[in-house]
């Protein structure tokens, strides 16, 4: 628990906290890139370089753009005018004290906290490659096939619906 | 070949690059300020007032009849009329402009004020070079800036000063041969003296 | 011949510069001393670079128009950017009332921070990287697509629609030529088996009769960097590639609201873009700052680096000055319908010749394949209709 880690991690809350908190939806998809940010500062700082970079050029360059272009061609980026919160954010609260639970649940009991924590690996890239294309390879090859499915139905959602491929 | 058009292209351009710099006349860029083009005969920037004779205040054959302030599409031409009058070239006694100011700064050198005029008593200039530090007043050319002679406009318009200058010689033949004898001196020359005083 | 003493110092002057330097200073801070100085020499050096290039591009693209160029500004216009320099700086600073100010005054520092980190990661000469990152070729991806995100927000926070529709175009844009950016680049990492730009390097530094083992020298490489260029050139929004600002329709695309300083940064921005990404086509494709011939081993690294990097600027005006703008629609048929196929075409060749091994049968059988998918995929589109000269429905 450094000096770096503690300005990271407000840097992330702060992205996240604004995010939900802003009330232009525009302002909202940028500070959850700063959030995105913070994670992959956090992952680099772990020296978890795959991770950090991944989470950059997946998160960042594309997730972010991907969330900027829904907002802008789906309806208009102003400010609603009722408020940002919906009416049940008490179950949207709730919900979401569940997962911390659960996840806190988790990495607390995960091996990173056991006593003996002092042996883990430094993962270079290559190893992780290797792992992907060795051990990983199903895991790979059906989230590739699902990606792929996904891919093909969005091009059949888009196509003209007369069947014509303009 | 799928791609040949993008390599021609590129060739063409290298050849300009290169040839530039080996054969002067690929490169027709004429350097202004040190370096100047005549301008072509038919060349007009502002109108002129065009006046006859040595003294341009006697000589102006503008009559102020206001056709090219009316005409004006922008309107940057202003006229006072004179409340006395003063014989023109042949003279006839006419009105005369007491005051002709010309915005530069508004003209659009359309040339309708030299089409409207019935007396060729305004003509369009060759002169660009008026740029000034004072873009209100600096931009007003009054009479006195306007007035030039029918020498200059010979100089800068050959072709039509001549064909101006025999259809007026005509019109003052044939209006001098109506009137009879008074004006019949004056008419029969092209570029009459200006009347003696006034 | 790296051996001969004088050699290896002038190779490696920067290097020893920079440590006489820092031997200077007391033992504790010395690292960080030394990144410092690094990060503030290349802050220093590609601006300067920058400079120089706006004149090379002015002053060229005159010469290919068979124009002049600027030339009033000290002898041959050379003054000029320093004149270009002074009024954008001088400039009065506009901010649209309607713009979103935070925004707005984000967009330009983002872009120019994140340019100039791709230039960590660059081996600029033998060892000359600021840092030797494991995954040095992810992180410069990771850093690059950011930059979308900068022109967006530019174009959104202007609140006018030229900005807009300029940022919306640029980051579709540069999404999709990304694709066939990394993948030009995948083909590297396949041969190579590293990440790290001073192994692929390390790994086309080598001659064979006096040439060097670089990879534009392999039919994979060729195709390769061909598609890296035509992708940096999207990435880079140059021209023909430039509608993000084409100012025949959009008067400058996202940066219409941005005047001095901010519009300084945009442009410059643009340009150290281009020069980080020539810089990565030169470290994969054309053997980083190795040099062309053994017998110029004795000329410095970082020499080479920068003359390719110079080299690859000038194909770039080159191209800037030949090629019209295209349409949007070609342009994105393009990337999807041509220059993605015929990198996985690539790809797949790549794993050929990496499993082939040495002979003869692997350049002919890469070469065949590459052309082969080339002329067909061609021939298919110009049938089709997306290439090729234009056909005008109603004006025949």
């Amino acid at each position: 628990m450094t000096f770096a880690f503690y300005v990271i991690a407000a840097l992330t809350v702060a992205g996240g906290l604004a995010a939900v908190l802003l009330r232009n939806t525009v302002h909202c998809a940028l500070a959850v890139t700063i959030a995105f940010a913070g994670l992959a500062m956090l992952f680099l700082d772990l020296d978890a370089q795959f991770a950090g970079f991944a989470q950059i050029l997946v998160y960042i360059g594309a997730v972010a753009i991907l969330i900027v272009f829904a907002i802008l061609l789906t309806r208009n980026s102003e400010t609603p005018r009722d408020g940002v919160f919906s009416r049940n954010w008490f179950a949207g609260l709730f919900v979401a004290a569940a997962i911390f639970a659960v996840l806190g649940w988790a990495v607390l009991h995960s091996i990173a906290v056991l006593p003996n924590h002092a042996a883990v690996p430094a993962v270079t890239v290559a190893q992780i490659g290797q792992a992907l294309v060795g051990r990983y390879v199903l895991p790979l090859e059906i989230v590739a096939l699902l990606l792929t499915a996904a891919m093909i139905g969005a091009v059949i959602i888009a196509l003209d619906e007369k069947g014509r491929t303009k | 070949m799928f791609g040949e058009g993008i390599l021609k292209g590129l060739a063409e351009t290298a050849k300009n690059f290169f040839g530039s710099y080996v054969s002067a006349d690929r490169l027709t860029t004429v350097e202004y300020p040190e370096k100047r083009l005549e301008p072509i005969e038919a060349a007009r920037v502002f109108p002129f007032l065009v006046y006859d004779g040595g003294d341009w205040q006697a000589g102006l054959r503008c009559v102020a009849c206001q056709i090219c302030e009316k005409e004006c599409p922008p309107k940057c031409i202003y006229i006072e009329k004179s409340k006395d009058k003063k014989p023109d070239a042949v003279g006839k006694m006419q009105f005369y402009p007491t005051r002709f100011d010309i915005d530069v700064s508004v003209c659009m050198s359309c040339q309708i004020c030299v089409e409207v005029c019935p007396f060729d008593a305004i003509k369009m200039d060759k002169l660009f070079e008026l740029a000034t530090d004072d873009r209100f007043g600096g931009l007003i050319l009054d009479r006195g800036m306007l007035a030039k002679s029918n020498q200059y406009f010979h100089g800068i318009h050959p072709t039509e000063a001549a064909e101006v200058d025999a259809r007026l010689t005509a019109e003052r033949a044939k209006s001098a041969a109506k009137a009879g004898a008074p004006a019949a001196k004056d008419a029969g020359r092209p570029q009459p003296p200006p009347p003696g005083e006034k | 011949m790296i051996d001969h003493p004088i050699v290896y110092q002038a190779d490696q002057i920067f290097v020893l510069l920079k440590h006489w330097l820092i031997g200077q200073l007391p033992s504790s801070v010395q690292p960080a001393a030394g990144v410092l100085l690094s990060v503030v020499v290349i802050i220093c050096l590609f601006p300067a670079l920058f400079a120089v290039t706006t004149i090379i591009e002015r002053k060229g693209l005159g010469r290919m128009q068979n124009r002049l160029g600027p030339n009033r500004t000290g002898p041959f216009g050379i003054l000029q950017p320093i004149a270009d320099g002074i009024k954008s700086l001088t400039k009065e600073d506009i901010v649209p009332t309607s713009a979103d100010g935070v925004v707005h005054f984000l967009a330009p520092v983002l872009l120019v921070v994140v340019v100039f980190m791709g230039f960590a990661v660059l081996p600029m000469g033998r060892n000359m990287a600021l840092t030797d990152m494991d995954a040095g070729l992810l992180f410069f991806f990771a850093i690059g697509a950011s930059t979308e995100l900068s022109v967006f927000m530019a174009g959104w926070s202007s609140r006018n629609k030229y900005s807009l529709l300029g940022a919306m175009r640029a980051v579709a844009q540069m999404i999709s030529y990304e694709v066939p950016l990394l993948l030009s680049s995948v083909a590297v990492v396949m041969i190579t088996g590293s990440l790290s730009l001073n192994k692929i390097v390390e790994a086309q530094n080598h001659y064979t009769w006096g040439l060097p083992h670089w990879y534009i020298f392999t039919p994979w490489g060729l195709a390769g960097f061909l598609i890296f260029c035509i992708a940096a050139t999207a990435e880079t929004n140059r021209s023909p590639f430039d509608l993000p600002e084409g100012e025949s329709e959009l008067v400058a695309g996202y940066h219409t609201e941005y005047s001095g300083f901010k519009f300084a940064l945009f442009f410059l921005g643009e340009y150290v873009g281009m020069f980080s990404i020539s810089g990565l086509g030169a470290t994969l494709f054309l053997g980083g700052w190795s040099a062309p011939l053994q017998i110029l081993n004795f000329i410095p690294s970082w020499f080479w680096f920068f003359s390719k990097l110079m080299a690859a600027i000038c194909v770039f005006i080159w191209m800037r000055g030949t090629f019209p703008r295209l349409r949007q629609d070609q342009l994105m048929n393009f990337a999807w319908k041509f220059c993605l196929p015929l990198v996985l075409t690539n790809l797949f060749v790549t794993a050929l010749w990496r499993f082939l091994g040495e002979g003869w049968l692997r350049w002919a059988l890469c070469t065949a394949i590459l052309v082969v998918v080339y002329v067909a995929m061609a021939r298919a589109e110009m049938r089709s209709g997306h290439f090729g000269s234009r056909r005008y429905r109603y004006a025949e």
